[in-house]
């Protein structure tokens, strides 16, 4: 579904953000890929969405190859691609409701599968109640939760989720994790980012290791280890 | 298709009035472009209607020698009708000559009196020239300018208006030019504005823009509500513009009246109020789409 083949990405001041990474990952799997601040977890992934383009090597999603792909066929892939970031990513003039019903609007949905869609995948994340309320009202993990049913509105094949415990409490952080493995068991491959240790090892899940924009460890059932 | 375009079209009236006061100092830009823009029409329509005027007054007369036969005469009118610059040849012969004179100096008891005492018609039969184009008088001049008429022909008045209608011309197409480089100018300086206004626009709205590249929606939509807000821009403006002319023309009517009697501006304009309101529309929306593309193509690679 995802494949990594020997992808470099070099900044013009000769800084490597990533080196040589070479991996795959199979549908339905849970992804954990960890690594201390300015690993390239986050170019790895803005690599995969067509944000940025590899200085070398080539990235597949699906039968796409996203590196060759023209900007006009880009959105085509991030429908396809549910993200959900450490600082939320929320419109602070809109409602939870209308947050989660803008991704369908500008998708061109007609306005009755909206309000069934926007509703219905509130309800799954538990913030029925709060659709209304505005990103201020809300605490970080309900935040969370509404950037979360905004990815998922779509039904992505894929979800990437780039640091989203970061700002959050232990307890908010073990919430959303259990929504990731939710939507996961759901059949969602996820790619997860993190250097929140507790996290990972709570998942026992695969692990790739980052260093230095290398991956140097990539276990099956592995632990956050970063020696 | 017309349910993304109908959400195109909200989002860019929601930047349109999220911009608040920027929106006002655009337009209002956008308006004094089109103000110039519709007077230089209006001082187009104006010079053209007083040189056609002018230039149906110009034509040429060819005075007869009494020698000359009313044959001599009729053969020089079908000769002057053959040329194709030639509009029209009226004959006036020395008897209508005395006539219309009579009529115009029928007031005049001395000028009625000296008539009466001549016993022969001092007035010469005449041939009078239009040409269908005023630049052609030349032409016609030139023909008979031939030696071989100067047996039958006494004398061949060019009318000296030619003069002040080079001239008139001359002076409309420089105010001409000048009014195309003020509109240029300011068309310019309105699409900076509106450039810089939509560049605004584009900044206070990164967040937006961020969310939307990251749920995937398509360039179109989301470069589209910036173009849709520049359209915006100059539909208002034009229709802005459009009513601040209806007081000028009337304010004006009075005095072009008194200057050019054959011209209604007030009906001119209300019989071509439709027209005019699609030229500052379209010149408008041009504005600002080009603008909205411009600062698009330039702020928002995607």
């Amino acid at each position: 579904m995802i494949a990594f083949q020997n992808v470099s990405k070099a900044y013009a001041n000769n800084s490597i953000a990533i080196e040589d990474i070479d991996f795959k990952v199979t549908p339905g799997e849970f992804v954990s890929i960890v690594g201390k601040s300015g690993a390239g977890k986050s170019t790895l992934l803005r690599i995969l969405i067509g944000e940025e383009k590899p200085s070398k090597g080539r990235v597949f999603f699906g039968a796409a190859e996203v590196n060759k792909l023209a900007p006009k066929e880009l959105p085509r892939i991030r429908r396809q691609i549910g993200m959900i970031f450490q600082d939320f990513k929320l419109l602070d003039t809109k409602s939870a409701y209308e947050n989660v019903a803008f991704a369908l609007e500008v998708d061109g949905h007609a306005q009755d599968d909206i309000k069934d869609l926007a509703t219905q995948v509130l309800d799954i994340v538990g913030l029925r109640d709060k659709r209304h309320n505005f990103p201020h009202e809300l605490s970080g993990g309900e935040k969370q939760r509404v950037a979360i049913a905004r990815a998922m509105v779509h039904r992505p094949a894929v979800l990437i989720a780039d640091e989203p415990t970061g700002s959050l409490d232990r307890i908010n952080a073990d919430e959303i994790v259990k929504l990731l493995v939710k939507i996961n068991e759901l059949g969602t491959t996820v790619l997860l980012a993190t250097h929140n240790d507790q996290v990972v090892n709570s998942l026992s899940r695969r692990v790739i290791t980052m260093i230095d924009g290398r991956i140097v460890r990539d276990e099956a059932k592995g632990k956050y280890v970063l020696a | 298709m017309i349910t993304a375009l109908s959400r195109i079209i909200k989002y860019g009236i929601q930047i349109f009035w999220r911009n608040g006061w920027v929106s006002v100092a655009t337009i209002l830009v956008m308006v004094l472009a089109l103000l110039v823009f519709h007077n230089l029409i209006i001082f187009n329509v104006l010079t053209g209607e007083v040189i056609t005027l002018l230039n149906d007054k110009i034509d040429i007369s060819v005075y007869f020698k009494n020698t000359a036969t009313e044959d001599n005469i009729l053969q020089l009118q079908d000769a002057l009708h053959s040329l194709v610059e030639v509009k029209n040849v009226e004959y006036i012969s020395q008897a209508k000559a005395l006539e219309l004179f009579r009529e115009r100096h029928k007031d005049d008891e001395v000028i009625s009196k000296s008539l009466e005492v001549l016993d022969k018609n001092p007035l010469l039969a005449s041939l009078n020239v239009t040409a269908k184009d005023p630049r052609d008088y030349s032409v016609i001049a030139s023909y008979l300018d031939d030696k071989n008429l100067s047996e039958v022909v006494e004398k061949v008045t060019y009318n000296q208006n030619r003069l002040v209608i080079d001239r008139l011309s001359n002076m409309v197409g420089t105010a001409e030019k000048a009014g195309l480089i003020a509109t240029i100018i300011l068309a310019i300086t309105a699409t900076l504005v509106t450039f810089n206004t939509i560049r605004l626009a584009i900044y206070s709205s990164k967040d937006e823009i961020g969310i939307m590249r990251l749920v995937g929606a398509s360039n179109m939509f989301i470069n589209g509500p910036h173009i849709v807000n520049g359209v915006i821009y100059g539909i208002v403006a034009g229709v802005i513009s459009l009513i601040i002319m209806v007081p000028v023309i009337l304010l004006a009517e009075p005095y072009v009246s008194v200057l050019l009697p054959e011209i209604n501006l007030t009906a001119y304009f209300s019989a071509n109020f439709m027209k005019f309101l699609s030229y500052q529309l379209l010149f408008g929306i041009f504005l600002g789409a080009a603008s909205g593309v411009l600062a698009v193509r330039r702020y928002l690679k995607l």
